[in-house]
């Protein structure tokens, strides 16, 4: 059998002199008719280049290919070369034969066109069809995408739906010509965890209708355990391992695959949470943190002029307390009100009613006793300012002196975050993202706070340096006796921090408890949904169920208030809100 | 340093900043009064001489060294254009810092006054200032900057607004770090960059207009020289002695061309976003 | 629709502005109106004339009776007397404003067509030579004064070819089509150069950026040809620094192009309103700088309304 692509000895490269600046070395493999090829790597292995050079996109982009084949078996049965393809010949293969999708939805499809317009495109340049009968291919595209009330969604613009529903659109504009290979490119990395369940589900179901082939581009190896027959491990531009999934994943044999199977953080259902901080060793002891009925409520106007008609209920109504040395990790999906909650303990948003109490460490009083890290380590430090002014700055505004003591202090900081001792003197852009991010928990620790909040802190950060920034952070909680109030997304690294868990959905708490309790005997419905929806790496080929659901608005009349909570004990320490 | 350098390996910095050096020295030969004549030394004899050895570029109608007077017009120019921008920098920057913190009743009221302001036409403005205080080189300077003040403040608000959005404001907050503080090292600081590309470019457009106020003789008043009034003097005599007109109009013109030239290699120097992938 | 509602209420909020500015600006010039306005011959009036004279004009009265009356007045349709014509100011304004219009429109005309085509096709040849040679004339343009250029014209034309442009008596669009466009198309083209400068400038940095967007990443995934990303994807994503710019100077150009007017010895509204600020008549600067500005609001609002048209984002509320 002839593959349907074979690619060997690719190379690419970017610049006036593409040959020096090779950002893919050699990459080759073969892809059967049918067949799913996971590549994955971290930021800067090649791999997406890799994949926008199979359908010669990389052109755009300013990169070249410099050496090595591309053979696809075209409709025909005949080999043709991609690396030789003239544009106009691509154009003609793009769409028909090769179809592609993107990481992030909300941006890849055009602002001013509605999706209709946008699906109906393929069928015009590709099928020759127009008006009516374009209409009703686009019709069909979106109703194989599983997209509800197709035929309305026709008229949205892409602003009027979610990520979700957008990135099955892009699905439903790839396939739409029946191509015989699909690249996907990071297609879930900007979705939250159940829709990108649902996003994987699809593709499968898509996969086993029409017999396409897959190239599936990841950072997440657990991710493609459940879709790929063949995985490709990628760093620095060359392959360092590629075989069948099973193989790969069980008898890894280079060690950078053995590394991103074993030190990156997996989901494993409760089995890889933390052994110390026994809940019962603090009995007595005054929490760090307590937080008690924390309501934050943005009012809606329809106009300048009237008075609120309702508000939006970000938070509504959040209990927890947080003892010294403790971690609560808050995990939910984006607009669930995690953040808002944790901007809330900070004072960043105005509460609308709850209170907060903070106990500082009896042996040093902070005149800030909580601190916070935030999400992107891009953007969380002033470009213009020296490390040391950084460092600085809570001081200063604390009213404190910056004296050789100081100094002393954060050069000593710095040392115990892993930084080079000399990088007082220097710039955050000099600094990668891993290390920005200890930079700024160094500056969190400049006041020495008894908590520290940590909004998705590393989840902007690529998986093996993810898994150091937490090992660091384990650490210092343990030295430094911090009690942590952990926001994220990701139950992988929750797993691997988390003392407690808070699942919150529509800005209430529906589960809270211990963490191996939580993980791997959810109780509430949307935890067992969240949790089922997690991929690992132990369930392969398991099918994702399909669910359209979403979550309620949160949107309330004025003056509404939530039914007061009921809760259901399981265990010592797992509480479960009662639903319905 | 590094910018220096960055700007001279840019094509059009280059260029431009060639351009405004050598303004630059003719400037301040041009109001130290270092000129080949004396700017308003009438020599009657050689009344509308072409250009020759003794007249680099001919005498006017009065026998004035055409010369002598464009380096004492461009000193005034750059003076004007100096201190207008200065003016409509610091205020712009005052009021779009102001309008970005503070928010809410503030940001309205200053830019509801911008959105009065900016909806006269720059010259209209202009005019009706001087109108108001009578012509004269202070007069065109607080003119043109009333009228630039609008668009400073709103290329500091926009800019200031994002800022005071990102995580590194949060951050300071979280510490108790005083306004004072958040505002000059957070939001003015990270702001240099794309106001140095924005004085470049008000600098061409400052020299624009007072050419034009002096060139419907509401700027600089006669008997001082000025690029404008020199333009508007010799279209009677455009015929007979086109290097009037000629002269001035290009050192208008190159002037304009060179902040406008600086301008754009700032920004791309200045501005990681404009270095793009071609398409 | 929330977006143009926002729009619309602080419309009257900055006519207002423009109103009490003008107003101000114009009792703060040194010296009185009615010396202003006899000239020497004031120096003729008794103390008693004077008092009559300005309790006739109203200008006895404290200022914001007197902004009361103006603005009552406007509100009747009275914009006030013009001393140096004898007339209604409005009726003067009018007059004048056909030719301001036309060639704010022809200069609009010029700079789009040649603008955008030029842009569009820089950013399409990005980093070639030719796209170099786009560039540089577009940075010339925008560096020539409109006076320079205006004068260069003239000069060219007489000393080259022994003609002067069409002046004389201005003969309106509706009756001399042919001598009406003779006697404009050479200042539309000196306030066009540099205004199409801008648009080429603008739309060959607006085209670039929008051809390194996802979506037309995601046009090409497609199959679609190189034309087809520009057309129909990038174009429309595009225009809309195209319009602001458009709009700002068109709503500019309403305002009177003082100087060009002056170059072709043109009765436009710019030329107007210097010669009633150097003439210090008080009623025709102030009617006339507030019909100014409120040309130039409406034609914000109707960029506001291309921006509706252009974009479905803007058109939900959002930013």
């Amino acid at each position: 059998m002839i593959p349907l692509l074979s690619v060997s000895g690719l190379r690419v490269g970017f610049g006036r002199d593409p040959r020096a600046n090779e950002v893919v070395r050699g990459i080759s493999f073969d892809l059967a008719d049918g067949e799913t090829l996971a590549i994955v790597g971290e930021s800067g292995s090649g791999k997406s280049v890799t994949a926008l050079s199979i359908n010669r996109l990389i052109d755009f982009s300013g990169g070249r290919i410099t050496g090595g084949s591309m053979k696809l078996k075209r409709a025909d049965g005949s080999l043709f070369d991609l690396t030789k393809a003239s544009e106009p010949q691509m154009t003609g293969i793009r769409g028909a034969e090769i179809g592609m999708i993107f990481q992030e939805p909300m941006t890849s499809l055009n602002p001013v066109l509605t999706i209709g317009a946008q699906i109906e495109e393929s069928f015009r340049l590709h099928r020759g069809l127009t008006g009516r009968q374009a209409t009703s291919a686009a019709k069909d595209a979106l109703d194989r995408v599983r997209i509800p009330d197709a035929a309305r969604r026709l008229k949205y613009t892409p602003n009027q739906l979610s990520g979700g529903m957008l990135q099955r659109v892009m699905i439903a504009i790839a396939l739409a010509c029946n191509p015989r290979l699909l690249i996907a490119d990071e297609p879930t990395t900007a979705l939250d965890v159940t829709v990108q369940a649902q996003i994987m589900a699809l593709l499968g179901e898509l996969k086993r209708e029409t017999g396409m082939s897959v190239i599936f581009i990841t950072h997440d190896i657990g991710l493609v355990a459940g879709i790929a027959d063949k995985v490709m491990v990628m760093q620095n531009g060359q392959a360092v391992e590629q075989g069948e999934l099973n193989q790969l994943l069980d008898r890894p044999g280079h060690p950078y695959t053995r590394h991103l199977l074993r030190d990156v953080p997996h989901f494993a259902n409760g089995r890889a949470t933390r052994a110390d901080g026994k809940r019962d060793e603090n009995a007595g002891m005054n929490p760090a943190l307590k937080v008690d009925g924390l309501v934050v409520r943005f009012p809606l106007k329809s106009n300048v002029f009237s008075r609120a008609t309702g508000a939006v209920h970000a938070v509504d109504g959040i209990d927890f307390d947080l003892m010294p040395g403790e971690t609560l990790a808050i995990v939910g999906e984006s607009g669930s009100g995690k953040s808002t909650t944790a901007k809330a303990v900070l004072g960043l948003v105005r509460s609308t009613r709850g209170s907060f109490s903070i106990e500082t460490n009896s042996a040093a009083r902070s005149a800030r006793p909580v601190q916070m890290v935030f999400q992107n380590p891009y953007a969380s430090l002033n470009p213009r300012l020296t490390i040391e002014s950084i460092l600085a700055e809570p001081v200063i505004a604390t009213g404190g002196r910056v004296d050789a003591g100081t100094k002393a202090a954060m050069a000593s900081l710095l040392e115990r975050v892993g930084l080079p001792a000399n990088s007082l003197q220097r710039y955050p852009h000099e600094f990668s993202g891993g290390q920005r991010q200890r930079l700024c928990i160094a500056r969190a620790l400049m006041l020495n706070p008894s908590v520290v909040v940590l909004d998705e802190a590393v989840s902007a950060l690529d998986v093996s340096v993810q898994a150091k920034v937490l090992e660091l952070l384990v650490d210092l909680q343990r030295e430094f006796g911090l009690a942590y109030l952990f926001i994220s997304h990701d139950m992988a690294v929750v797993e691997r921090i988390a003392h407690r868990i808070a699942v919150i959905y529509a800005g209430q708490i529906v589960e809270i408890g211990k963490a191996a309790s939580v993980l791997s005997q959810p109780r509430h419905s949307y935890t067992k949904k969240l949790i089922a929806a997690v991929p690992t790496i132990d369930r392969r080929r398991e099918r994702f169920e399909l669910d359209t659901r979403q979550m309620p608005s949160l949107v309330r009349p004025q003056g509404f208030e939530p039914a007061p909570a009921r809760w259901e004990a399981f265990g010592e320490d797992h509480m479960v809100r009662v639903e319905g | 340093m590094r910018i220096l350098r960055a700007i001279f390996g840019h094509g059009s910095g280059r260029i431009g900043g060639c351009i405004v050096a050598v303004y630059l020295l003719l400037a301040i030969l041009g109001l130290l009064g270092l000129t080949p004549h004396n700017p308003i030394t009438q020599y009657r004899i050689d009344r509308l001489h072409a250009p020759s050895a003794a007249y680099w570029m001919g005498t006017d109608l009065f026998g004035r060294d055409v010369a002598s007077r464009l380096m004492a017009g461009i000193g005034q120019s750059f003076t004007v254009a100096f201190f207008s921008v200065a003016f409509a920098t610091l205020a712009g920057t005052v009021l779009g810092l102001a309008a970005a913190w503070l928010g809410r009743r503030w940001d309205g009221v200053v830019m509801r006054i911008m959105d009065v302001l900016l909806a006269f036409p720059a010259i209209l403005l202009a005019l009706l200032i001087v109108t108001v205080a009578g012509p004269g080189t202070w007069t065109s300077v607080i003119a043109i900057g009333i009228v630039y003040t609008p668009i400073f403040t709103r290329v500091v608000r926009g800019p200031a607004l994002s800022l005071k959005a990102r995580e590194f404001v949060d951050a300071a907050r979280t510490f108790g770090s005083s306004s004072s503080y958040i505002v000059t090292r957070h939001l003015l600081l990270n702001l240099v960059a794309p106001l140095t590309v924005q004085v470049t470019l008000a600098l061409a457009w400052a020299l624009l207009t007072e050419a034009g106020l002096s060139f419907l003789g509401l700027g600089t008043q006669p008997p001082a020289a000025s690029l404008g009034l020199m333009l508007s003097d010799s279209r009677n005599l455009m015929e007979t002695a086109p290097w009037l007109m000629i002269f001035p109009g290009l050192a208008i013109m190159i002037s304009i061309l060179g902040f406008n030239l600086l301008g754009d290699a700032l920004r791309d120097v200045l501005d990681p976003k404009t270095r793009r992938a071609p398409a | 629709m929330n977006y143009l509602l926002r729009r619309l209420a602080t419309f009257p909020l900055v006519l207002l502005g423009v109103s009490v500015l003008v107003f101000v600006a114009i009792r703060m010039v040194p010296g009185d109106s009615i010396t202003a306005m006899l000239g020497t011959e004031a120096g003729l009036l008794t103390p008693a004339q004077r008092d009559a004279l300005a309790a006739y004009f109203g200008i006895d009265q404290p200022w914001f009776v007197q902004y009361w009356r103006w603005i009552g007045g406007i509100l009747r349709g009275n914009f006030g007397i013009s001393v140096t014509y004898g007339r209604p100011v409005l009726d003067v304004v009018l007059e004048r404003f056909p030719l301001t219009l036309e060639l704010a429109v022809l200069s609009m005309i010029i700079a789009l067509a040649v603008g955008m085509p030029a842009g569009i096709y820089a950013a399409t040849h990005s980093e070639k030579p030719s796209d170099l040679g786009v560039r540089v004339i577009a940075m010339i343009g925008q560096s020539t004064p409109s006076f320079v250029l205006g004068l260069l014209i003239i000069y060219t034309l007489s000393a080259g070819f022994g003609v002067l442009p069409a002046m004389g008596e201005f003969a309106p669009l509706w009756q001399d089509p042919l001598r009406n466009l003779s006697q404009l198309i050479l200042p539309a083209v000196t306030l066009g150069f540099a205004f199409a400068a801008s648009v080429t400038r603008i739309a060959r940095s607006a085209m670039l950026d929008v051809l390194s967007d996802d979506y037309v990443r995601t046009a090409r995934s497609k199959g679609a040809s190189a034309r087809s990303v520009i057309w129909r994807h990038a174009l429309p994503n595009a225009l809309i620094p195209v319009v602001t710019l458009s709009g700002i100077e068109f709503g500019y150009l309403l305002g009177g192009a003082v100087i060009v007017e002056q170059i072709y010895a043109l009765p436009g509204l710019g030329r107007m309103v210097l010669d009633a600020i150097l003439q210090r008549d008080y009623a025709l600067v102030q009617g006339s700088v507030l019909f100014i500005a409120f040309n130039f609001m409406i034609v914000n609002l109707l960029v506001d309304l291309a921006y509706v048209a252009l974009d479905p984002r803007i058109r939900l509320g959002e930013q």
